[in-house]
């Protein structure tokens, strides 16, 4: 039953992207910017639970919420500093702030914390248990479990909630919104704000899985969440969760099958065959440009 | 008239800059240091202008420019390494590949637009990557030997002939129809304009380029790797297209030469460069969004050239 295994390593690996993607999607839907910094943010949450479990001494799920915590306030820093006075200049001008940021808070950590990686406590029991013959581990099924918990309260938060209603009502018309007295900066504000905490969330589960994070671990899960998101149709929530399984499982697909070296160009040509022949993603609809 | 006076004014000064440079080079003045220095810069300045027709005049915005330099190092590197031809075919074979793979690349998506063609564009160059990565003939991962070709001579009269192709081409009515186009694609395709033609047009010239550009990057060191082409090479290029000023050529030059001056001064210090990169580049988009130059070329800035254009425009 080898497959079932592959089939949960892609979903474990496939609710990473999506924790990121999410963020993503929701930056996007709001201020269409593609946030290139994320996946640092991602980094910054693993390296704050690596530094909360090995020097703070704190227990997992601790380290996971004051990682998120951090994030959060991170998210929100980056988009007040670099992004809010961008609101009404080119996209092309967002586009390469968000490069510079991306590129600044990489370096700056290289520079400030050395460019060593550091290797994750092994903090949860790495018991296996078996299903229909397949060797699973406790920590896959523990990293889906959080993963699935922080994407019902995310539904909960986005359908249920005030800040929720306001930020579906500033991606559907900025303008509008504003007319109907809905604060968009802060409703912005609160965007990045989850959209950070779960990147944190992301990153220090990822930490758990693979066990070493390094300055530079952003970069590529980064543009593959961003590539689960445009999967998913960029803006549409769901989309983004779907996306990023899918994405994981065919990842770790193309990995077992003995095209580990061809594991990253998976990723990009499942993103242009979806640019050419679905722009708007899975569960995009299809708009015109107006005039 | 006028403007064939000011190509010979060009000309001219190509001239005396290169003999000035080749007459130091030939009587040791400047070492080695310092014409590698002045490769790289003209490298560099090839692959900004390159860069600049297709973000700066089409509007395009493709970041996947450290592909086609990719292509043009491997094939140049294939001709004269492994085939053992002389270096000037593997230069204008590495430009005709990469024309090609611009095609390959650009024929489908440049149907996208704005963010969506970015992150296209940096796929691509992302699987260029790769396919070299697996690819045992040209050593995947270890990267390839290459001899040390360039020279001074190769590096500025490839130079002359991008600045030139391209001041050409951005002056001619295939330009117009490139500006038309960033300004407002769907009006301009209104107005009868084949976007899609142009569009591809610009990607396949600034292809060209970089190929070129590629040729001599891989035959300026002793060898060239799959990771010298990544997403950071890609973000090389494009600051120093949108640092100059997205739409002008003098720009995109200027700040191709500051930058390699510059990161040629910190190469002993990496990080100290990146972050200094990073924070001109956020500097200049939060204050200075349109770039150093803004739209305009450096001759606009002399007085000679103001009295000439109102004449121009009377005699028009």
């Amino acid at each position: 039953m080898e497959w079932i295994q592959q089939l949960v390593n892609g979903i474990s690996l496939g609710s990473i992207y999506a924790l990121i993607a999410l963020g993503y999607t929701m930056v996007y839907g709001i201020i269409k910017l593609i946030n290139f910094a994320h996946g640092d943010v991602f980094m910054v949450g693993s390296f704050v639970g690596f530094y909360s479990i090995v020097g703070l001494g704190l227990d997992f799920f601790t380290a996971l919420v004051l990682a998120m915590i951090f994030c959060a306030i991170f998210g929100v820093l980056i988009e007040r500093i670099a992004y809010k006075r961008l609101r009404n200049a080119t996209r092309i001008a967002a586009l390469i702030t968000a490069i510079g940021v991306s590129l600044l808070i990489e370096n700056g950590f290289i520079f400030t914390w050395g460019p060593q990686p550091k290797a994750f406590p092994d903090i949860i029991a790495n018991g296996t248990f078996e299903i229909l013959g397949a060797k699973i581990s406790i920590k896959s099924i523990l990293i889906l479990s959080i993963s699935i918990t922080l994407m019902v309260i995310l539904q909960f938060i986005v359908h249920k909630t005030k800040i929720g209603k306001a930020m579906r009502a500033v991606s559907h018309d900025n303008e509008a919104a504003r007319l109907m007295g809905i604060n968009v900066d802060n409703t912005i504000s609160a965007t990045f704000a989850i959209g950070s905490a779960l990147a944190g969330a992301a990153g220090v589960i990822f930490g758990l899985y693979y066990t070493k994070i390094d300055p530079l671990m952003g970069i590529i899960p980064g543009i593959k969440a961003f590539v689960a998101a445009v999967l998913g149709g960029i803006g549409i929530i769901p989309g983004a969760m779907v996306g990023g399984l899918v994405l994981g499982v065919i990842e770790t697909f193309v990995n077992a099958s003995g095209f580990s070296l061809w594991r990253d160009a998976a990723a990009f040509v499942i993103l242009i065959l979806i640019l050419i022949f679905r722009p708007n993603g899975i569960f995009g609809k299809n708009t015109r440009e107006k005039v | 008239m006028k403007k064939s006076k000011r190509f010979w004014l060009f000309i001219l000064l190509a001239v005396v800059i290169y003999s000035v440079v080749q007459l130091l080079i030939t009587t040791g003045v400047f070492g080695s240091y310092y014409s590698n220095t002045l490769i790289l810069m003209a490298i560099n300045i090839i692959l900004a202008v390159s860069l600049h027709l297709v973000i700066g005049i089409t509007g395009q915005f493709s970041i996947g420019h450290a592909g086609f330099l990719a292509v043009g190092a491997y094939i140049s590197a294939i001709i004269t390494m492994k085939l053992e031809l002389p270096f000037i075919i593997g230069i204008i074979a590495a430009g005709i590949i990469a024309t090609l793979a611009g095609l390959v690349v650009g024929i489908p998506t440049l149907r996208l637009r704005g963010d969506y063609l970015a992150i296209a564009t940096l796929g691509f160059a992302e699987i260029i990557r790769i396919i070299f990565l697996n690819i045992d003939y040209v050593g995947g991962a270890a990267g390839m030997q290459v001899s040390h070709y360039t020279t001074w001579t190769y590096a500025f009269v490839c130079l002359v002939i991008t600045i030139i192709v391209i001041t050409n081409f951005t002056n001619s009515r295939h330009g117009r129809a490139c500006i038309s186009i960033r300004e407002n694609e769907v009006a301009s395709d209104a107005m009868g304009i084949n976007t899609t033609f142009y569009k591809v047009a610009a990607f396949a010239i600034g292809a060209f380029f970089a190929g070129v550009a590629g040729a001599l990057y891989a035959h300026n060191f002793y060898i060239i790797q799959p990771v010298n082409f990544g997403f950071l090479k890609s973000f090389d290029i494009l600051i120093f297209v949108v640092l100059g000023g997205l739409g002008s050529l003098s720009g995109s030059v200027i700040a191709a030469i500051l930058l390699t001056l510059v990161s040629t001064y910190l190469q002993g210090f990496p990080e100290t460069r990146m972050i200094i990169y990073s924070l001109v580049l956020i500097l200049v988009m939060l204050y200075r969004p349109q770039g150093l130059l803004g739209t305009r070329e450096i001759t606009d800035f002399l007085p000679f050239k103001k009295a000439r254009k109102g004449v121009a425009q009377h005699v028009k």
